[in-house]
């Protein structure tokens, strides 16, 4: 096959933003910054995706879905790369999907926060606040976290001091 | 599990991915870094659906998830470097108790809350030390990198284990009583993260891994901090250690694991679903 024939890298992307996340459905692989490379090799096409966190049982999912979205539209010869290097940031998820994730009731990452062990551990106790994360039901900043693991392991369970409503947080790393 | 996809390019980019002169003992290092994380793993997953409150049920099994993934990446390396065609998957439920070369530590039963979330502790304390040295100074960028993965989850492993311990053992009488029963018994068992051997040295010396000894001063001066904070009294330093695990000689406890671990693959050789 010549390689003219084959789809540009460019339309490749605009098929993988229509994969979602299997388990939060309403941002794609892209927005949450996932996908790190879509590059020809001879006329193999290979997709580099990084995990978001190590353990989580949606990789394998999101692998499966990438290769059959691709398939759907005509790729044939794919392979799926995983890189690890740099680590999944969540400032890598975009704009867009953090209004996303508000509108479906998790309060997007507050940039900066991720922990760094000991040390956040001591900032906190010296008085330094966490992150200001509002309530993504009333939008209210007095919210307070009950648990540094919610639903899935990117995710932190909150609560709303305002509203009284728990929400989950998609905490930063 | 699947293993890891890497670009040739990758592999060239390491110098140690095919040197004969460190590859036993690179191999065995790989090892234990997938097996401490893998029986830690399983120990914390023990937790799932028994928690004594739903937050910390959660908790327990995110963190267990998070272990159970370094040792994909760490098994899966060690395989690559063996280069007898062995992967993540093989490593972990093909080999037998005195081939795997975890801590003692890792391997005791999870106990009650207090020996579950001092356990802990103690080890993300190490890890994150450790991982922290792996991440800005290993001479091997295939572990540098994994290294650089797992902490940002371990940071948060150890964010967590330290306000636990500091409010259970701050707490009530009870539970102060057993955070420091649970200090005891574990403290023993400690010494051995930091009694390198010869694999040991042979990692430092080719500046994959650190010096133990120079991880043992940091470690202790965190772990103090926090059980002071936490109004335990800390085990005098210097004192017995149980040693072994890391040349594969066992507690009673690891046989029980592994035989509910690999029951599955060893009945079904193969079986997925």
């Amino acid at each position: 096959m010549s390689t003219t024939l084959l789809p540009k890298t460019d339309e490749i992307w605009t098929w993988l933003a229509e994969v979602p996340d299997p388990e939060i459905p309403v941002v794609s692989v892209t927005e949450l910054g996932i996908i790190r490379d879509v590059r020809y090799e001879g006329d193999r096409l290979v997709v580099a995706v990084t995990p978001t966190y190590s353990g989580c049982p949606a990789t394998a999912v999101i692998d499966l879905m990438i290769e059959e979205k691709l398939r759907e539209k005509g790729v044939e010869n794919l392979r799926l790369e995983r890189r690890l290097s740099p680590p999944w940031t969540t400032d890598w998820v975009t704009q867009e999907a953090r209004e996303k994730l508000k509108t479906f009731g998790i309060a997007p990452p507050v940039d900066g926060t991720a922990s760094d062990g000991l040390r956040s551990r001591a900032a906190r106790m010296s008085g330094a606040s966490g992150p200001d994360v509002a309530c993504p039901r009333c939008g209210s900043m007095d919210t307070e976290r009950v648990s540094q693991y919610g639903s899935t392991p990117c995710k932190a369970a909150w609560r709303c001091r305002a509203c009284l409503e728990p929400f989950d947080y998609f905490k930063c790393i | 599990m699947s293993g890891a996809q890497t670009t040739d390019a990758e592999l060239k980019a390491d110098p140690f991915m095919n040197d004969d002169a460190i590859r036993a003992a690179f191999f065995e290092w790989l090892c234990r870094m997938g097996d401490n994380a893998l029986i830690l793993g399983h120990r914390t997953s023990e937790w799932c659906g028994h928690g004594p409150v739903l937050e910390e049920d959660i908790a327990l099994a995110n963190t267990a998830l998070d272990l159970i993934g370094h040792t994909q990446m760490w098994l899966g390396l060690a395989g690559e470097v063996e280069g007898k065609g062995r992967d993540a998957d093989d490593l972990a439920y093909l080999r037998d108790a005195m081939k795997f070369h975890n801590l003692l530590l890792v391997e005791l039963p999870k106990g009650d809350m207090a020996v579950t979330i001092m356990r802990e502790f103690l080890f993300d304390a190490y890890h994150h030390l450790l991982l922290k040295w792996l991440a800005e100074h290993s001479t091997s960028p295939r572990v540098a990198e994994i290294a650089a993965k797992a902490l940002k989850e371990v940071s948060y492993h150890l964010d967590r284990a330290s306000d636990i311990v500091v409010r259970l053992g701050d707490g009530t009488e009870e539970s102060h009583r057993r955070m420091q029963e649970a200090l005891e018994l574990l403290w023993p068992y400690t010494g051995e993260m930091f009694a390198g051997d010869n694999v040991d040295a042979a990692l430092s010396g080719a500046g994959i891994a650190p010096e133990l000894t120079g991880l043992q001063g940091l470690w202790d001066e965190d772990v103090r901090s926090i059980l002071d904070e936490a109004t335990l009294k800390t085990p005098e330093p210097g004192g017995y250690a149980h040693l072994g695990g890391k040349q594969g000689r066992h507690t009673e406890h690891l046989g029980f694991i592994l035989a509910e671990m690999q029951f599955l693959q060893r009945a079904y050789p193969g079986a997925s679903w």
